[in-house]
């Protein structure tokens, strides 16, 4: 890896979910103030920022909120992977040796129910929206549908998937629902979209997520906490893959994803291996995508999922515990701050600072994972 | 331009683009003269699948007021493409992934005349392809 190392110094939340009256920026701002304050530092030190919303408006002028000292303010939009492109763009800033002390912020205030996308955004012809296939659920249900079939998948691990998110979201404070589901209500739930009950997928929702991001030099010169930045890739999808609104696919497809080149590409840059990650957190906007992700992030074979989920592998006291503060089934998608989210998740592990959901036995390595429309993938991993 | 679906024989098939350069073939047709529209096959088998339990937003989704939930399926006509189609005459308990179907069109809303006619798959009969 060229260039200096980055690290996170600095970490502020907005609880996620719904919080009436307050705007997405405001949100974006209290998440920021909590991060300069966990950092020891104020806006003025900060020399740069990349901020991240897909619907709330314009980040940098939270600048209006956070003084206006003239910093440089850039904005970045790219669907779902915005939080990511954003942090990837800041980690950038400081390893090309330009800044020193900078911010990646995200944040979101998405209406109640599911997204509403056109199918002119995503250059696709008007009877396909009319025809009623502009719904991501459809994709994300046909694709565990195929995938349960293929590798012996069955729906009571769906279920434990959603089970285990409730769990952990109890004791994570910025979750959006922190009350245990027991399996058999998830299980017989409304049926929303084929294998899916409305327990197994995530809502759309508000929240707002900021880190503080510092050079070698400068995270000693303030006496920090050292947790490295040791990879952040974004990449969009290869020939046949399957993605959400798609009108047809390649013979052979849906096996090459997005989230196979990112996540190959990160491993690569920090120099360890799936088996060497002590806590992960990976894309659930429902259940069926934390158990496919498991596999195209490489921590475990197709159809390993179904004796993985059995064991309790994937639980706080597991072997790799995923998604320890519920993911996006607990927390909600605030589109613009969910892959911060994660980073955040990762960062209160490696410090030790998750209460009722710190993973035991110091873990020192983390990952997470944010997929989206219309294929595109971004993965970090952080090293203590 | 924009490119029909079907072909204008009865009954009609479903209209693809192949990629002049790579052979590739697409559904629908981008619209762009780097393709050939080839027609598609009509028998295939089923690749996927999920039941749309509630009724999606409008707009876009054009469909009836009284919603009754439907089936969107993704069909592997072999040696060409899978293609994301309606499946209908269908039990929803009785499909299986790997089933032969055969296309047909089903109206978005039977019952309005002229109703825009979408690309769907059903069952072949006796159940060979």
């Amino acid at each position: 890896m060229s260039g200096t190392k980055v690290y996170i110094i600095g970490v502020g939340i907005h609880n996620f979910g719904r919080t009436d009256g307050v705007s997405g920026l405001d949100q974006g701002v209290f998440a920021v103030r909590q991060a300069l304050a966990d950092a020891g530092v104020t806006w003025q030190d900060i020399q740069f920022a990349y901020g991240g919303s897909d619907s709330a408006g314009n980040p940098d002028t939270m600048v209006d909120r956070l003084g206006l000292n003239g910093t440089q303010f850039i904005n970045v939009k790219n669907g779902c992977a915005t939080g990511g492109s954003a942090l990837f763009s800041a980690q950038m800033a400081i390893k090309s040796g330009e800044f020193d002390l900078g911010l990646a912020v995200g944040f979101d205030k998405h209406p109640r129910g599911a997204f509403d996308a056109k199918p002119a955004e995503y250059n696709l012809p008007e009877w396909y929206g009319d025809a009623g296939y502009m719904v991501t659920t459809q994709f994300f249900a046909a694709k565990i549908m195929r995938y349960m079939q293929l590798h012996g998948i069955s729906r009571r691990t769906l279920g434990m998937v959603a089970e285990k998110a409730f769990l952990n979201g109890v004791h994570a404070p910025h979750a959006w629902r922190r009350e245990p589901v027991d399996l058999d209500v998830i299980l017989n739930a409304p049926m929303v979209s084929d294998p899916f009950t409305k327990f197994m997928f995530c809502s759309p929702g508000e929240g707002g997520v900021a880190l503080v991001l510092a050079s070698e030099k400068k995270m000693r010169e303030l006496g920090a906490t050292p947790i490295q930045l040791a990879a952040a890739t974004m990449r969009t999808r290869p020939p046949g893959s399957f993605e959400v609104f798609a009108p047809s696919i390649d013979i052979g497809g849906g096996v090459n994803t997005a989230t196979r080149l990112a996540s190959a590409a990160a491993f690569d840059i920090a120099g360890i291996a799936p088996a060497d990650i002590d806590v992960a957190q990976l894309q659930d906007t429902e259940a069926g995508a934390e158990i496919m992700h498991m596999a195209e992030n490489g921590f475990c074979a197709d159809g390993e999922q179904e004796a993985w989920l059995a064991e309790g592998r994937t639980r706080i006291d597991g072997r790799l515990p995923v998604n320890t503060d519920g993911g996006c089934l607990a927390c909600g998608e605030p589109i613009g701050a969910s892959g911060l989210r994660q980073v955040y998740e990762n960062v209160i592990q490696l410090r030790g600072a998750g209460g009722g959901r710190q993973v035991p036995g110091n873990p020192l390595t983390a990952y997470s994972h944010v997929y989206g429309a219309p294929g595109v993938s971004a993965v970090t991993i952080l090293k203590r | 331009m924009t490119q029909s679906l079907f072909t204008t024989e009865v009954p009609p098939r479903l209209i693809g683009g192949r990629d002049r350069a790579t052979g590739r073939i697409v559904f629908p047709h981008p619209g762009s003269d780097t393709f050939d529209a080839v027609p598609l096959g009509r028998h295939g088998t089923l690749w996927s699948y999920t039941v749309q339990r509630f009724r999606p937003k409008t707009p876009p989704y054009q469909g009836p007021a009284d919603f009754t939930p439907w089936v969107v399926a993704y069909v592997e006509i072999p040696g060409e493409v899978i293609v994301e189609a309606r499946l209908v005459d269908v039990d929803f308990d009785a499909i299986t992934i790997g089933m032969p179907v055969e296309f047909c069109t089903v109206a978005l809303d039977p019952s309005v005349e002229g109703s825009m006619l979408l690309p769907a798959f059903r069952p072949t009969a006796g159940g060979a392809a």
